[in-house]
């Protein structure tokens, strides 16, 4: 199936988020924005929500903080249980203090792999995978916006494209995909 | 630009507050003095801290060249100016308690110095080099005259950063700071080591220092939150947007975390060695102050770190100025389970006495920062950094 994709050219960033508002404004839903550095703000100017990941990472710490009990009780108590600087009480919760050095560590590397991972599976990020990118020159100074025709019913075609225009792209492209 | 109104509501609350804790001192003097100087050493300390605290977080704005504060620098020297009223103080009851006027400061006693007596303590005679009245008092005047001067010197800084756009005047707060960072980082364990460490004077720890100071630089970074929420709620700075309002929430949050961790490595070193020497200061506070001791923890680590964990959290006006106060209780408890057990071991109170002199403290700490707050325009738009502080946005 083709997709019919129209790309404005930017070579200012601020440009760009005006643009971007202005878009917005008639209800146009831009797909992503492609540029050489993160813009400062853009995220709620094109109706990207608010990232959940950070959510994650609370479930994720949560998880390494019970892997570290579970380990540290059956190790140090269950299993063979240890008497380290005479310490024998055979009770996890009075060698707790012990034990919080390496529940803290565990919750900080559970967290921040999960997230690491959960960012490159959300993003089919892996090793060898060849960039999506309409155009080479978004890794240098230019800024370019996607905007997906078939989402973007309601409003004419020739519309978006002389918003475009008159908010300050320096080309404008349409593709098949 | 407007200015804040020191209200004569506010103003007659904060009076009753201090009548309150005058009282309260008078009384408890007259009916046990052992009580009471342990209880008025706890509170100056603690709102003179708070003011020392603030200064400090002034001073690193400068030094590090922080842009997205300039719209809250008032809030921030408003908190700082009890700095002054509190050092004196804090200053006479420090000096009265080492020429062994009460007993507080059990190495100011001179017998346990003196071989000849039955009281000698030959643990506390080693220390009379460092532990003994004089020098004592010379390092109190030092650490206590020297932050004053710094903070007269900022402020006269500050009145000509006032007049006008001046990058020249912005680089000399700049060295003035990175001084007073360098005076600030000896003098803030040292005092720590003289004033409360002392207390418990067999006892000793190496990290004290830094713990006194995570206590009360957090409760200085939870006062400016909420200095600067109450003058948003009177619909003053206007400049000060909710991203502002997070990067403080940010700051009680981090530091709430960084005294956890400075409470534990001390606590966990102790309890893990298991030396008599060591040891004997959280048996105190274990046996006799044991809901406090644990009740701190919750106040000061559990409820901040769960509460402002959230994004949404540390913008919210309710939330953040709910949990100040929690913060604000915790180091005030934290602050009395360091002071109170080496003077009064098991027979402590926390009753009228204890609480009537917070309350007077409380009330002399919002006349001043309140009426510095009203003595000059709350926006602050001379400051070199004021445009990018306007556009600051996370």
């Amino acid at each position: 199936m083709s997709k019919q994709v129209i790309y404005g050219v930017f070579d200012d960033e601020e440009i760009l988020l005006n643009s971007a508002r202005a878009l917005r404004g008639k209800g146009v839903r831009i797909n992503d924005v492609f540029s050489p550095f993160p813009i400062h703000g853009l995220d709620p100017v094109i109706g990207i929500k608010p990232t959940r990941l950070s959510n994650a990472a609370f479930f994720y710490g949560m998880f390494g903080t019970s892997m570290a009990i579970l380990m540290t009780w059956y190790m140090m108590i269950h299993d063979w249980p240890m008497n380290v600087g005479g310490k024998p009480s055979f009770s996890w919760f009075e060698n707790m203090p012990a034990f919080i050095p390496v529940t803290f560590e565990l919750t900080v590397f559970c967290a921040a792999h999960g997230m690491v991972l959960s960012y490159l599976l959300v993003n089919k990020i892996y090793p060898g995978r060849k960039a999506h990118n309409p155009d080479p020159r978004s890794t240098d100074d230019k800024f370019i916006m996607e905007i997906q025709v078939a989402e973007n019913k309601k409003v004419a075609q020739s519309e978006i494209i002389s918003v475009l225009q008159s908010t300050g792209a320096i080309e404008i492209n349409q593709k098949e995909l | 630009m407007s200015n804040y109104t020191f209200s004569s509501k506010t103003k007659n609350l904060s009076i009753a507050l201090m009548a309150i804790g005058l009282l309260s001192i008078v009384g408890g003097f007259l009916a046990d003095s052992h009580r009471a100087w342990p209880t008025l050493l706890h509170n100056s300390f603690f709102f003179m801290a708070i003011g020392l605290g603030a200064l400090f977080f002034l001073a690193v704005q400068y030094a590090a060249e922080v842009g997205w504060s300039a719209a809250v620098k008032r809030p921030i020297e408003a908190v700082s100016s009890v700095l002054p009223y509190g050092a004196a103080i804090f200053g006479v009851v420090v000096i009265l308690s080492a020429l062994h006027i009460n007993h507080v400061y059990h190495w100011a006693d001179p017998h346990v110095h003196d071989p000849a007596s039955e009281h000698y303590d030959s643990i506390i005679a080693g220390k009379s080099g460092f532990l003994n009245p004089v020098f004592f008092i010379i390092r109190t005047v030092v650490y206590l005259g020297g932050w004053v001067l710094f903070f007269r010197a900022f402020m006269k800084r500050s009145e000509i950063e006032g007049q006008g756009l001046n990058v020249q005047n912005w680089k000399a707060t700049q060295s003035l700071a990175a001084w007073f960072l360098v005076f600030f980082a000896v003098t803030s364990s040292t005092s720590a080591w003289d004033w409360i460490m002392s207390i418990d004077t067999h006892w000793f720890s190496t990290l004290f220092g830094w713990y006194t100071f995570a206590g009360f630089f957090v409760s200085a970074l939870t006062v400016i939150t909420l200095v600067v929420l109450h003058l948003k709620g009177r619909g003053l700075l206007p400049e000060v947007n909710e991203n502002h309002i997070h990067d403080l929430g940010k700051f009680m949050f981090a530091f709430s975390v960084f005294w956890t961790y400075l409470w534990f490595s001390q606590f966990m070193l102790i309890w893990y060695s298991n030396i008599p020497e060591e040891v004997t200061y959280y048996m105190d506070r274990f046996e006799n102050y044991k809901f406090l001791f644990i009740f701190n923890l919750f106040l000061n680590f559990f409820f901040p770190f769960l509460i402002l964990i959230k994004r949404g959290a540390k913008r919210r006006t309710g939330v953040l100025t709910f949990t100040g106060i929690m913060i604000l209780i915790g180091h005030w408890s934290d602050n009395f389970v360091m002071i109170t057990p080496g003077v009064m071991k098991e027979h402590w109170h926390l009753g009228w006495m204890e609480i009537g002199t917070m309350l007077g403290f409380l009330g002399l700490f919002l006349f001043i920062v309140l009426n510095k707050l009203a003595s000059k325009p709350v926006s602050n738009p001379t400051h070199v950094f004021y445009e990018e502080s306007v556009h600051h946005h996370i």
